[in-house]
């Protein structure tokens, strides 16, 4: 198991200096010249400029400012920001409590409907409650979420009045208010576990369709055991075992799926912030959060396959 | 020839168990002939892009609106039947919303199709490629392909995007270029098993080349499959590109597509609640018609669902 997780580990590390490279390559062959962008209607001389060019390392060639970079990166000193002057990292990652929340909410929702709803839709193979989940299954995975997101803003919020729209917690509300931070997690939540719900519905269909036609289950019914053990003791847990291989898609569902939810229902996330930053070509902070996003979801990626040999032990052998 | 035609034929009608043998794709196209769900999504699916084809010739002559014609005498026009311009009501310019509709459709579903296309190719050559020559070209795309998918896509397409503002042209190729990893990991997987098979090396025995051995031999066993894989990638394409249009970088104003119909919606939820529903609506429809031929197609083509299916 140990010698698993490091062979894991340093599979890891090509892809994170991959994911480096595209980071630097696309901000860096950027058109414009962003020094000129921010100078643009000051009295800055051809002088200044270059001085300034000079301070952030902007006159060198572009191997040379990657391994100044990554040299930096490794520090954790994503330089600047173009536009606040604070710390590129520092500035991205005070967002990440507030997309946490919101991306651990959803996927306790995914698990908790998505997961059920599978598993009976296999059980009741052939009834109408079948056909009904995998018409939602079908249905989930289609609709674009900042549209449902739209249309339930308008019914809950501006119609009916019953939701907030918009934000974290109502201005001027004590941050510890719980029942105020639910209701406005409310929508954007379930809008964001939307598509993983109907991913593990269908999911967990196929696999429990599957486990029931194995010999073992068939056993287990031959040699006299209940119904509810057959089920709950031999099929589900060898069902489940693929959940934890459909963790990192979802995971980076979810991460990408933020962006959009976030915008739509200004929740003060990565998500959001990122569209902001990448809108005002803000490139230090792009690269921090593209970076430290990748990063996040490649450690993820790790977690759900450690988590997978453990369930699985045979893997690990591979 | 004739007489082997007639002997064989004489065989058969006196021996009722023997049928015409079918192949891959008759046994598939019978079986999606039967399968309601499938045929209707693929109705749908051509009415959505005959409709989207012909928005000139219906803006022209059945709506006389152009879809950048604006009406400031008629902003914030209901749904009504009066006038078949107001179908769906006006916006805060007083712009026909089927008309626009109209000409949405034709740029969503030609982002999705040409994008597809362009990871398809892509996909297929690369994937074919690593698992045919295996060694370092499959490590370098393994890895190349590893680092793609470990960066959230839509964070990717969001920072280019916004960097370079591609026109709706280079957009496409942009979303293509991106989407192509599913494709060519399945390809991949495909042609290692394939490549060991008595086929290939009778092929490779009589000095077939390589990119004969690839495209004639290997692909068209893997093809069927595809057309599946394709079908749900046109349908991640077209959310992909109205969500990246919604948030004002994808297709630009005036140019109308589904999504950016969307970022004017936002704007008027209490003026205009009825702009909401359209052009959602339409990326539904078409998304969820392509996933069920996709599924359709599954169900026809896949040989192990053939066996599980009871």
């Amino acid at each position: 198991m140990r010698t698993f997780i490091l062979r894991r580990l340093a599979y890891a590390i090509p892809t994170l200096l991959g994911i480096s490279i595209i980071t630097f390559v696309i901000v860096h062959l950027a058109p414009g010249d962003p020094i000129r962008l921010y100078t643009f209607g000051s009295r800055a001389t051809n002088e200044d400029i270059e001085a300034l060019r000079h301070v952030y390392g902007l006159d060198q060639p572009l191997p040379i400012q990657y391994v100044n970079w990554m040299w930096k990166v490794l520090h954790l000193d994503f330089g600047q920001s173009f536009i606040y002057h604070q710390d590129a990292a520092a500035l991205f990652i005070q967002y990440i409590p507030n997309s946490l929340q919101l991306t651990v909410v959803a996927l306790a929702l995914q698990l908790l409907i998505g997961v059920p709803l599978g598993v009976i839709a296999a059980l009741k193979r052939g009834t109408w409650a079948d056909g009904a989940i995998r018409v939602f299954g079908v249905m989930g995975h289609a609709v674009p979420a900042f549209w449902l997101g739209l249309v339930l803003i308008l019914f809950f919020a501006v119609q009916l009045r019953w939701l907030p729209s918009q934000g974290l917690l109502t201005v001027g509300k004590d941050v510890w208010d719980i029942p105020d931070r639910v209701r406005h997690m409310l929508l954007p939540a379930f809008v964001l576990s939307l598509t993983g719900i109907a991913n593990y519905s269908r999911l967990l269909r196929t696999e429990t369709l599957e486990v029931l036609s194995q010999d073992f289950v068939r056993t287990a019914h031959a040699k006299g055991l209940r119904e509810r053990t057959v089920m709950f003791v031999h099929a589900l847990r060898n069902a489940l075992i693929p959940v934890v291989t459909a963790l990192g898609g979802i995971l980076a569902g979810l991460i990408g799926g933020a962006l959009v939810i976030e915008t739509v229902f200004s929740w003060p996330g990565i998500g959001r912030f990122t569209f902001q930053e990448a809108i005002a070509k803000d490139y230090p902070v792009i690269q921090a959060a593209v970076l430290i996003a990748s990063v996040l979801l490649v450690i993820s990626y790790i977690i759900r396959d450690v988590a997978y040999a453990l369930v699985d032990p045979r893997i690990a052998v591979k | 020839m004739a007489t082997t035609t007639t002997a064989i034929t004489a065989v058969a009608a006196n021996d009722t168990l023997v049928r015409p043998s079918r192949s891959l794709w008759s046994n598939a196209w019978w079986k999606i002939r039967h399968d309601r769900l499938t045929v209707g999504a693929f109705f749908v699916l051509i009415v959505l892009g005959l409709l989207s084809a012909s928005a000139d010739f219906l803006a022209q002559n059945l709506f006389n609106y152009t879809f950048e014609k604006q009406d400031l005498l008629a902003t914030y026009t209901a749904p009504t039947t009066a006038n078949p311009a107001y179908l769906l009501g006006t916006d805060d310019l007083g712009r026909s919303q089927i008309v626009r509709l109209l000409y949405g459709g034709r740029v969503s579903l030609s982002v999705g199709f040409v994008a597809a296309l362009v990871n398809l190719t892509i996909g297929i050559v690369i994937g074919l490629a690593a698992g045919y020559f295996r060694g370092w070209v499959d490590d370098l795309i393994t890895w190349f392909i590893t680092t793609l998918q470990s960066i959230p896509t839509l964070f990717l397409l969001l920072i280019i995007a916004s960097i370079w503002e591609p026109g709706p042209v280079t957009l496409t190729i942009v979303i293509g270029a991106l989407f192509w990893t599913g494709i060519c990991l399945y390809c991949r997987g495909q042609t290692f098993a394939l490549r060991e098979r008595e086929f290939v090396i009778a092929a490779k025995t009589i000095g077939a080349r390589d990119r004969r051995i690839m495209f004639n031999h290997i692909l068209p066993n893997i093809l069927p499959l595809i057309f599946v894989l394709a079908a749900i990638d046109i349908g991640a394409i077209i959310l992909a590109e109205s969500a990246l249009s919604f948030l004002g970088l994808g297709i630009l104003p005036p140019t109308p597509s589904w999504g950016n119909m969307l970022t004017g919606a936002v704007g008027n939820l209490v003026r205009g609640p009825w702009l909401v529903y359209p052009p959602g609506a339409m990326i539904f429809l078409t998304v969820l018609c392509l996933y069920l031929i996709g599924d359709g197609l599954r169900d026809a083509l896949d040989p192990r669902v053939r066996s599980h299916a009871g």
